[in-house]
């Protein structure tokens, strides 16, 4: 198994992060209109959750890796020319 | 009984010419708005003649100098568009100002409609750049150097409610409807208290609370009072306090909840007194705290949290529903408020697919996470610029938008159609049809006119004052009777 290198906290809100959207598609599919957030988590096993997990931080990692194509090389010279005069 | 909240929005984006050491911001905007092409709509004007943003709300016009350009120069920076929207330079930011829509989803429709109008103008306007240069575009309020850049709303209301009814019940609404509807930013600026990240773009330059100024110290309400509209009858609340939103779910809510909350303003629903003791300190305050528990202070001495107070307006609202026909589709925008306060009380963590604010947030800790930057990294900074990129495939919302990590309140059918139509149900279904239909003869717009030059005759201006007037139903048969602009001016006559 692949050892995590990210701060506690970071890794777990990747982990929130892709389980809200997850959560979201559920509700998508039943056409519902949301709001109870029940059975997360509901016990089926540390295994299957570990593996859960592991799926979930692909996911995140492939997200990553996907805005790491596309940001803009030299950040620090774009970001730095970014200028606009006021408008309202 | 409240008027219907007839809406509409304006955006300015920030703009720039990468590689282009001479870039000029004007001539950016005038080439962008020339290259977006919609048949018969290149030579109209815009007509000044009917503006008057010096007029204060609270009764006094203010000095200063109308602007009216030459007719050369107004067509060059002036589109009016077959959807109703008007897409022009204003300063130095190219700006869309939608339709007026009646409710907040087709709000959300149009707005986006004009994302997608900017965006094609920008890849057309990309093809005369020079070799090596690429125009970008961002639909955002600041370059994050003490610069910022307005989305503006307007609502119409009714001319008997007096504004200071409207300030006092709608500045603790404004300076706490960012818990949902910030669009989210690294830093602060223009003096504000130092920290890393915050919920709202435009919070930080806010330095007085009612006045009529829009680009120096910016007031948390406008008194800017140019109706657009039979001035006896109607305002035009002109609200420059919102942040540019990508995200439909907080578009949506942003213009659903405020148009509510006018409406009980005008039928004296607002029985709780929640002033507080000092809302341009506590917009900040607010913005400054995404753990969302900071205490703003009331006038009473009352402490409460930012979404304490959007549920006090909530409470409200809901009481003042029940057993009243309200606007189409209010409905289910008191039920999402709801849903959306609830979560946010929870954890605001659970609207990373729905919130601008928290989306961007998560994006950027997760990156930081795994590449070990901090929040004054030029990676950090180039993120949260990049979340608002127009480019479909380089933008960061989009990116999130097309890995089904964002909810989404409208389709893409929907969008690309309002792109060319204009909505049903206002007077910008006549706007947008006489450009359509009569374009070569179209002489010049408003949003409560359109003017026609039919051969030698003299300019005729047909005005309506009335934005709920000029929708299909009304025009639809009108329009069947008037092949040409002649007829059609000649039936209105009749």
């Amino acid at each position: 198994m692949k050892i995590l290198t990210t701060p506690r906290h970071s890794e777990q809100e990747h982990l929130r992060f892709v389980a809200a959207a997850e959560s979201q598609q559920q509700q998508k599919r039943g056409g519902g209109d949301g709001g109870d957030e029940g059975g997360k988590g509901s016990g089926k096993g540390a295994q299957k959750l570990a593996k859960k997990g592991e799926e979930l931080k692909e996911e995140m990692d492939a997200l990553i890796d996907e805005i790491d194509e596309v940001l803009e090389e030299n950040a620090e010279e774009f970001v730095k020319n970014y200028v606009q005069r006021g408008g309202q | 009984m409240a008027i219907p909240k007839v809406m509409g929005t304006e955006i300015e984006y920030g703009i720039t010419v990468k590689n282009d050491r001479d870039f000029d911001p004007i001539s950016s905007c005038v080439l962008l708005v020339n290259s977006y092409r919609e048949d018969s709509t290149a030579k109209i004007l815009w007509d000044y003649d009917q503006e008057n943003p010096l007029a204060d709300a609270r009764g006094f016009q203010v000095e200063g100098e109308k602007y009216t350009p030459n007719q050369q120069e107004n067509i060059a920076r002036n589109k009016t568009l077959a959807n109703g929207a008007r897409y022009y330079v204003d300063h130095a930011h190219p700006e869309y100002s939608c339709p007026e829509v009646t409710n907040a989803r087709d709000l959300v429709i149009f707005e986006k409609a004009g994302e997608r109008i900017v965006e094609l103008s920008r890849r057309e306007a990309n093809r005369v750049l020079p070799p090596g240069t690429q125009m970008l575009i961002y639909k955002n309020n600041s370059d994050r150097k003490g610069n910022s850049y307005g989305s503006h709303e307007n609502y119409l209301m009714d001319r008997r409610t007096s504004f200071k009814q409207i300030v006092e019940h709608l500045m603790p609404f404004f300076v706490t409807r960012q818990v949902y509807a910030g669009a989210g930013k690294v830093g602060s600026e223009n003096r504000s208290q130092p920290c890393d990240y915050q919920l709202s773009q435009r919070a930080d330059f806010f330095e007085t609370e009612v006045a009529l100024d829009t680009m120096v110290k910016r007031p948390i309400i406008n008194t800017r009072d140019e109706p657009h509209a039979d001035r006896e009858k109607y305002r035009r609340l002109h609200v420059i306090v919102g942040d540019a939103n990508m995200s439909e779910c907080a578009i949506y809510l942003r213009n659903g909840a405020t148009a509510i909350v006018l409406a009980m303003i005008e039928d004296g629903a607002i029985d709780r007194d929640l002033s507080l003791r000092d809302p341009v300190k506590a917009i900040k305050e607010v913005s400054h705290d995404p753990s969302l528990r900071h205490e703003v202070e009331l006038q009473s001495g009352r402490r409460m949290t930012a979404v304490q107070l959007q549920g006090e307006y909530l409470e409200m609202a809901q009481r003042y529903a029940t057993g009243r026909e309200l606007d189409p589709g209010a409905k289910e925008v008191l039920a999402y408020w709801e849903r959306v306060l609830t979560a946010l009380e929870r954890d605001p963590l659970e609207l990373a697919d729905q919130l601008d604010w928290v989306a961007k947030k998560v994006l950027i800790e997760s990156f930081m996470a795994r590449k070990q930057l901090d929040w004054d990294s030029p990676q950090v900074h180039m993120l949260d610029l990049q979340y608002h990129d127009l480019r479909p495939d380089k933008g960061l919302y989009y990116l999130l938008e097309r890995q089904g990590k964002i909810q989404r309140m409208v389709t893409d059918e929907e969008i690309e159609r309002a792109v060319h139509h204009p909505p049903e149900d206002t007077r910008a279904y006549f706007r947008g049809s006489c450009l359509r239909r009569y374009g070569a003869e179209v002489f010049g717009v408003n949003w409560d006119s359109i003017s026609f030059g039919i051969g030698d005759e003299p300019i005729k201006r047909v005005l309506m004052a009335e934005p709920l007037k000029g929708s299909k139903r009304h025009v639809e048969e009108l329009f069947r009777a008037s092949p040409t602009a002649a007829e059609l001016v000649k039936n209105l006559k009749s």
